[in-house]
């Protein structure tokens, strides 16, 4: 489902930068449909350049990233745009909700921008499932960080993504929240039959997660 | 869900913001529709007016004068010409048409016009109730004054000595009403006919010997184009008259008032290109409060030109809103100003007519907004995704 091959980011030498820096080096990465990863490492070690990577955000200096099939290099433009709105869905560490749109819209925005009907239903059963029901109408600004989460997870899934990508879910929250946030990214997954990519530098997701892919290891 | 909702959505979230580049560009819209249909209309009345008038015979002094005075009412006469020096024009072989005009009088400040019953033939006037005058002393009134004064056919009224309200009036001497004439659109509607003898029979009381009457001017109309050539110089240097064409003067006047004219539509521009640079700073804000809302709507899919097209379509929305509230406001501020003018019995000014040039000045609302849109849409369409995302 995803496979990664000689993965390398490095920004070249520059004004600011005065020597070439690798940020990111992952030889080999490989994950199954429906397997739930836990990317782990320091802050600096690359899990969130990884994630961008995975997403097509950026572009590798060298390697291959293969997502279900479709070889991402291959992809350009506004047909890399489309296929990452229909393929994955990323939950930003900074949720990023939009101010102007109530939760609903912000949930519909999801299919909208990525060219697919746009299923009110699938958004309002999400919005119930996730108990978000009475806050429909509400804007991001009057939902509690909890709720604000609930609300990104759920516009995520709203495409039902092949793969689902969560960066440091957990930051700022006590340990009850910290394992429901996991719990619902893992439900929500299974249910879309997802793989689910999740970094963090938070050991207390280790337990919940099998696999574990570890960052910022030095190449020997 | 679509761009249009999500860009209303924007503009409701920031309803000041919105409000204020609204009214400046609808402020600046507004005062060049107004200046459109203002000399739009004052144009097209003047001509009306003076249609068919080739030249305006009258006292000697400003020329100016005498055709505002004699074609347009809106003037003071230069004075009075002798009768005789007036029939000896009008038999002159280069005049078709001559019509005698005496002035002198008001009711309730519209002008008593003592003329022959050509002067209404030359406008095509229709009558709406009763008939022409006949005898010395019947009147027939223009619709807007019948309408104003509230008289009928049957009605007598004395008039007052001068053209504002309150001169000397002639109690002894009532004017009858025997008609009232449909609204033509012409200096008509504002006037109150009747015949030349009706103007003598009020001023002379008996006095004047029929040998020294006078009358205030004479509209002619030429035999042949050559005239133009001729006549007036005759009329000027041969005679104790003098001779104005209505043609030349008009176009000076607008010459003159076009000064104006061209400030307030500089004005207008300036408050236009104001409005501009408002919305653009309003969407170089947006854009910068809305960056990582516009990273997200890459993420979730959106591409570039998406984006570019929201920002777009925004500076688009909010300059038609604001071309379109110019433009009715534009109408509206006309039709008082026609509302004032009117109860000031000036030239009526209507603002329920449309200008040709109004689709233009919606298409230059909405070039600026496409010019303040650019630059933000340039910057969308730019941004680092990824980098926006983290910085967060």
């Amino acid at each position: 489902m995803l496979s990664v091959k000689g993965l390398r980011l490095r920004y070249s030498a520059s004004a600011v930068l005065p020597s070439t820096a690798e940020v990111l080096a992952l030889e080999r990465f490989e994950a199954a449909a429906g397997e739930h990863w836990l990317v782990l490492g320091v802050s600096g070690s690359g899990k969130t350049t990884l994630l961008n990577l995975l997403a097509g955000l950026l572009k590798p200096s060298a390697g291959e990233i293969e997502v279900g099939g479709q070889a991402l290099a291959a992809l350009q433009g506004a047909a890399l745009d489309r296929w990452r709105g229909r393929t994955i869905g990323i939950v930003p560490q900074k949720l990023h909700l939009v101010a102007s749109l109530n939760v609903l819209e912000n949930l519909l925005l999801a299919p909208y921008l990525a060219g697919l009907p746009i299923k009110r239903a699938r958004a309002e059963a999400l919005l119930e499932q996730l108990e978000l029901k009475d806050k429909v109408n509400a804007k991001p600004a009057q939902l509690s960080h909890g709720q604000a989460q609930r609300v990104a997870i759920a516009r995520a899934v709203m495409n039902r993504p092949k793969l689902l990508l969560a960066d440091e879910p957990t930051a700022n929250l006590d340990d009850a929240n910290c394992f429901s946030a996991l719990q619902l990214l893992q439900d929500q997954s299974r249910e879309c039959g997802a793989t689910l990519i999740v970094a963090t530098h938070d050991q207390r997701a280790r337990a919940r997660f099998d696999k574990r892919l570890q960052l910022g290891l030095s190449p020997a | 869900m679509n761009l249009a909702s999500i860009s209303f959505a924007y503009l409701r979230a920031r309803p000041l913001a919105t409000a204020l580049n609204l009214l400046l560009l609808a402020l600046g819209i507004a005062t060049i529709t107004l200046l459109l249909l203002a000399t739009g209309q004052l144009e097209e009345r003047m001509g009306r007016d003076a249609r068919g008038i080739d030249l305006v015979a009258g006292a000697k002094g400003s020329p100016m004068q005498l055709v505002l005075s004699a074609v347009f009412h809106l003037d003071a006469p230069t004075g009075n010409i002798p009768l005789e020096a007036a029939q000896a024009l009008s038999r002159h072989p280069a005049v078709k048409k001559a019509i005698p005009l005496a002035l002198g009088d008001s009711y309730r400040g519209f002008r008593i016009v003592g003329a022959s019953r050509d002067y209404p033939a030359h406008y095509g006037a229709r009558l709406a109730s009763g008939r022409l005058w006949d005898e010395s002393m019947e009147v027939v009134l223009g619709a807007e004054v019948a309408a104003k004064t509230g008289l009928a056919v049957g009605a007598t009224f004395t008039g007052a000595h001068g053209l504002g309200a309150g001169g000397e009036a002639h109690e002894e001497e009532p004017f009858k009403v025997v008609g009232v004439l449909a609204p033509g659109g012409s200096v008509l509607d504002r006037l109150v006919l009747t015949s030349v003898e009706s103007v003598w029979e009020v001023h002379e009381h008996g006095g004047v010997k029929p040998e020294r009457r006078e009358i205030t001017a004479l509209l002619i109309q030429y035999a042949s184009p050559l005239a133009a050539a001729t006549l007036p110089r005759q009329v000027n240097a041969g005679t104790a008259l003098q001779a104005a064409s209505p043609a030349y003067e008009s176009a000076r006047l607008f010459r003159m008032i076009g000064v104006g004219v061209e400030v307030m539509r500089a004005f207008g521009l300036v408050l236009v290109l104001a409005a501009g640079l408002s919305v653009f700073i309003a969407l170089l804000n947006a854009l910068e409060e809305r960056r990582y809302d516009l990273a997200v709507m890459r993420m979730l899919g959106a591409s570039r030109a998406k984006l570019t097209g929201l920002m777009l379509l925004e500076g688009v929305a909010l300059a038609l809103l604001g071309g379109l509230a110019g433009i009715v406001l534009g109408h509206v501020c006309t039709e008082v100003l026609g509302l004032a003018l009117q109860a000031a019995q000036q030239t009526p000014l209507t603002g329920w007519v449309w200008d040709p040039q109004e689709p233009w000045l919606l298409a230059l609302a909405v070039a600026v907004g496409i010019a303040a849109a650019l630059l933000p849409a340039w910057r969308a369409y730019r941004a680092d995704v990824a980098l926006v995302l983290a910085e967060g």
